[in-house]
């Protein structure tokens, strides 16, 4: 066997432990006094996913750690501390310890988290809970493999006493232990033996080829809850005496209530209470249609003296502006201005994209109730230590009295880990004005959860590039504007250096093009739109910028697409790879018939790295048609193959909804879409036929979630611009007749 | 009183008969695995059937379901339900999953009167269900597999 000590290849972990989180890391880990047997407790309503009223087990069990529980029944409880929202963290994570305590597959279930980042933390985060930036299985994969290899390590040591053999003589396989003559075991059997055993204070990873679970294609743990109907999500949860609240909205940022008739709405039958919050004015009912109808029984009048009043147009004609004037500097090299003056050629684009819903299928909707110790809540939580702090300070109670249940989500693109914690703070006030007599069900509708804020910044880019007589580029100088989403906030001290939000440059600022004079400046000018961060975050608008204009200095350089980016990519091997790969599958030197063309674009984010072909059928009409688009994708090991070929194709769905399709506006500082039918999105007709390639790896994981989305706008326009020589300078792309 | 039978079972609901038929199903029969998206038809979150046939529980009022058969994701047991669900499982179509329920009962319908549907057949029958999570080229190769197995 060639197993490699834990603390030799987790780097990371090691030095995670020893230094930012210390203590707190260990004890999560290795719950003090070492394993425990304990009997299970009922679980209560809600406590994982799909748990609701789960069967009490009243039997010794194994918990050798805060990821890992082993019933007397055999069953392997994996506990995730990311949010599942979609992307396979539950599977994914899942894997990680069933790999390394050799557990069959069938025998695992998994439960999500409680709030605790003490033992929960993100590993990439410091101290804090939460999931995001596609770092689930990045920042996980050791912690979680280390999880099954103490599990594993105690239930063969048990094993070993028991049967009186040499550990290393016992081997596992598929949950089952065994011992040439010693005999053999499931896991069950041993657990309250291994529960006394010590802790170990090193084990051993396998190597990657020892791997049997990762790097196959294991089915979902929530698929069946889900085709079935019985998995829980936040707004599905009941419990006794509970309310549902919807809120009338200010129809402007920055409006105040004026005045108000409320007893219309108070008489509505099934109306319980009204209470008045800073976000507007609550209705609460016992159901959500009561809620609904004395909402609209309300007489409401705003003040909109300091309502924010301005329309996208205006918003982005101010930006426009302020993209020809220099802004604080994010990444220089050489002398960009210089060298532009000297190109033989240059060119200047400006590109605009703008506001953006996240639209996830379950509308933002939070249950929470006072309770003696503090605060519960039931919600697909993505940001756990922000939201119990902004909780907790409603209330005024410590964080940790904010319990936290972790629910399936219906969908987030980011949105639920709000950096205000919108919904959950608004929840929060109505529980609190109506002094925690009833549990509360907040509920957003399609239109509160379009209108109500917190929105994809609209954004401008200019950027202007010269090309030598060579057609090589020589400069490169680009100008963002657009809201930062960190400043002002809770993640502003991270996120913001030097007075540069990193994530409005990402994507742009570690452009990979070797390229010697760069210059990349960012505006951030401060509007009370609320925005934050919308699925690959500032990838989602600098991707577009970076690589439909590499694709028209190809052009003007008289260079095909593929060969004038690898000229560019000679040290960055990984884009290579992915570039290379797709344009490969793709047939990229096969020709198309007229009207049909070929685009390409590679962009890593989240330290993963895709390309796309789209291929695109352009009509007599000036309609157009995405009709195949292959990926490639780089993303370190694919610890599951089928959910990184999931996380591609949606994430490149929903990249192409904004594309083809999604726009949020504002007119005269009210927002326009209210619903699918205005604020569209991608549907099945639309979706383009999908293959995906995965580079072979040895590289640690790394995120799949979000590195899809800002590949396709790029490769649809410049698949567009090859047919018809139109460049594009905003989205949605629509071809002028 | 609303007299409803859901699944088989005869239910009386005390609700406004205005009521949607999607708020009366979670509400008030407690099924939640019918889901409110967009409460305007847009989205199909909220698809059952009504006498076997796909509606949008949210714009209906309840009722309009009464002395009719309602059946919900949770009820769903004809051959092409389940075979459509194992196809579901087979691929692993879900992401999130919020959108599935509706998904699925609106592709059971249609295996249910066209067991070999073309492309076209199956971009009419599902363009009005919305997956954010952009399980679409899954749900199609879904279908596909479902109608193989139904023979």
């Amino acid at each position: 066997m060639h197993y490699k000590q834990t603390v030799m290849i987790s780097r990371r972990l090691f030095l995670m432990r020893s230094t930012a989180v210390g203590a707190g890391l260990t004890l999560g880990m290795f719950l003090p006094g070492g394993g425990s047997a304990e009997p299970a407790a009922a679980t209560p309503v809600g406590a994982g996913p799909g748990k609701a009223g789960g069967a009490v087990v009243d039997e010794p069990r194994f918990v050798p750690n805060a990821f890992v529980r082993i019933g007397a029944d055999d069953r392997v409880t994996v506990i995730i501390k990311h949010l599942e929202m979609g992307q396979g963290t539950y599977t994914g994570l899942a894997t990680l310890v069933a790999e390394e305590l050799d557990a069959a597959w069938s025998q695992i279930d998994v439960e999500g988290a409680p709030a605790d980042a003490a033992i929960y933390n993100n590993l990439f985060w410091g101290k804090l809970q939460g999931t995001g930036g596609s770092t689930a299985m990045a920042n996980s994969f050791e912690q979680m493999r280390h999880a099954g290899a103490v599990a594993r390590y105690m239930l063969v040591a048990a094993a070993a006493r028991q049967w009186q053999v040499p550990a290393d003589e016992i081997e596992v396989r598929d949950g089952v232990l065994r011992h040439a003559y010693g005999g053999q075991s499931g896991f069950g059997a041993l657990a309250g033996a291994a529960a006394q055993e010590a802790v170990p204070e090193t084990v051993f990873l396998k190597d990657p080829e020892q791997f049997r679970l990762i790097g196959t294609r294991v089915p979902r743990k929530d698929s069946q809850a889900k085709i079935n109907g019985s998995a829980l999500f936040t707004m599905d949860v009941r419990l006794p005496g509970m309310l549902t609240a919807l809120v009338a909205y200010p129809p402007r940022f920055g409006a105040r209530l004026d005045t108000y008739i409320t007893h219309k709405a108070r008489r509505m039958p099934g109306v319980e209470d009204l209470v008045f919050i800073p976000a507007g004015v609550a209705v609460l009912a016992r159901d959500f249609w009561s809620a609904s109808k004395g909402r609209d029984a309300l007489q409401l009048t705003w003040d909109e003296s300091e309502a924010f009043k301005l329309g996208s147009v205006e918003i982005e004609a101010q930006y426009r502006k302020l993209a020809e004037r220099p802004g604080k500097l994010a990444r220089g090299e050489g002398d960009a201005g210089g060298a532009l003056q000297a190109a033989d050629k240059r060119l200047v684009a400006t590109i605009a994209f703008p506001y953006l819903a996240h639209a996830a299928m379950e509308p933002m909707n939070c249950v929470m109730q006072r309770t003696p110790d503090g605060v519960e809540i039931w919600n697909g939580e993505q940001s756990q230590t922000t939201d119990q702090e902004a909780v907790a300070k409603v209330f005024g109670i410590a964080p940790k009295q904010v319990k936290i249940n972790m629910l399936y989500a219906g969908g987030s693109f980011g949105r639920r880990a709000n950096p205000d914690s919108d919904y959950l703070v608004e929840t929060a006030t109505i529980v609190k004005a109506i002094k925690g007599r009833a549990p509360v069900k907040l509920v957003r509708t399609r239109e509160d959860d379009m209108r109500a804020g917190y929105y994809r910044p609209l954004y401008v880019h200019r950027i202007e590039a010269g090309l030598d007589a060579a057609g090589n580029p020589v400069a490169w100088q680009q100008r963002i504007v657009g809201q930062s989403i960190a400043a002002g906030t809770g993640f502003e001290g991270a996120l913001v250096k030097d007075g540069v939000d990193v994530t409005s440059v990402e994507g742009a600022a570690n452009m990979p093009y070797a390229i010697p004079n760069f210059r990349l400046e960012l505006h951030s000018p401060r509007q009370p739109v609320p925005v934050q961060w919308w699925r690959s975050v500032g990838s989602s608008h600098t991707a577009f910028a970076v690589e439909t204009f590499i694709d028209r200095l190809a052009s003007v350089a008289g260079k095909d697409p593929v060969e004038f980016r690898r000229n560019l990519l000679q040290d960055h091997p990984r884009h290579l790879g992915v570039l290379e790969l797709a344009a490969e599958k793709a047939g990229w030197d096969t020709p198309l018939p007229a009207g049909r063309g070929r685009g390409i674009a590679v962009h890593e984010s989240f330290n993963s790295f895709v390309a796309q072909v789209a291929e695109v059928t352009v009509h007599e009409d000036r309609s157009f048609s995405v009709d195949r688009v292959v990926i490639a994708v780089d993303c370190g090991i694919a610890v599951n193959p089928d959910v990184i070929r999931a996380q591609m194709e949606g994430g490149m769905a929903f990249g192409l909804s904004a594309a083809l399709h999604s726009e949020l506006t504002l007119e005269k500082g009210r927002v326009v879409q209210s619903n699918f039918h205005d604020y569209e999105v991608l549907r099945l007709e639309q979706m383009p036929a999908v293959e995906v390639h995965i580079v072979a790896s040895v590289q640690p994981p790394t995120g799949v979630g979000e590195p899809a989305t800002p590949v396709i706008a790029p490769a649809v326009a410049n698949a567009l611009s090859a047919v018809t020589g139109h460049w594009f300078d905003r989205l949605p792309l629509q071809l002028p007749a | 009183m609303i007299k409803l039978t859901i699944n088989g079972k005869q239910q009386q609901l005390d609700v406004d008969p205005d009521m949607p038929l999607l708020w009366a199903i979670r509400d008030h029969a407690g099924l939640t695995g019918t889901k409110y998206g967009c409460g305007m038809s847009l989205c199909g979150a909220c698809t059952v059937h009504l006498d076997g046939k796909a509606v949008r529980s949210c714009i209906i009022p309840v009722s309009e379901a009464e002395g009719r058969k309602v059946t919900t994701i949770e009820g769903l047991d004809t051959a092409a339900g389940v075979a459509v669900q194992a196809a579901w499982k087979k691929l692993d179509v879900v992401q999130c999953g919020y959108c599935q329920s509706g998904q699925i009962m609106a592709a059971t319908v249609l295996l249910t009167w066209n067991s070999n549907p073309s492309d076209a057949d199956i971009n009419a029958a599902m363009s009005g269900n919305i997956c954010r999570c952009g399980t679409y080229a899954r749900i199609r190769a879904a279908i596909k597999a479902a109608a193989r197995t139904m023979g």
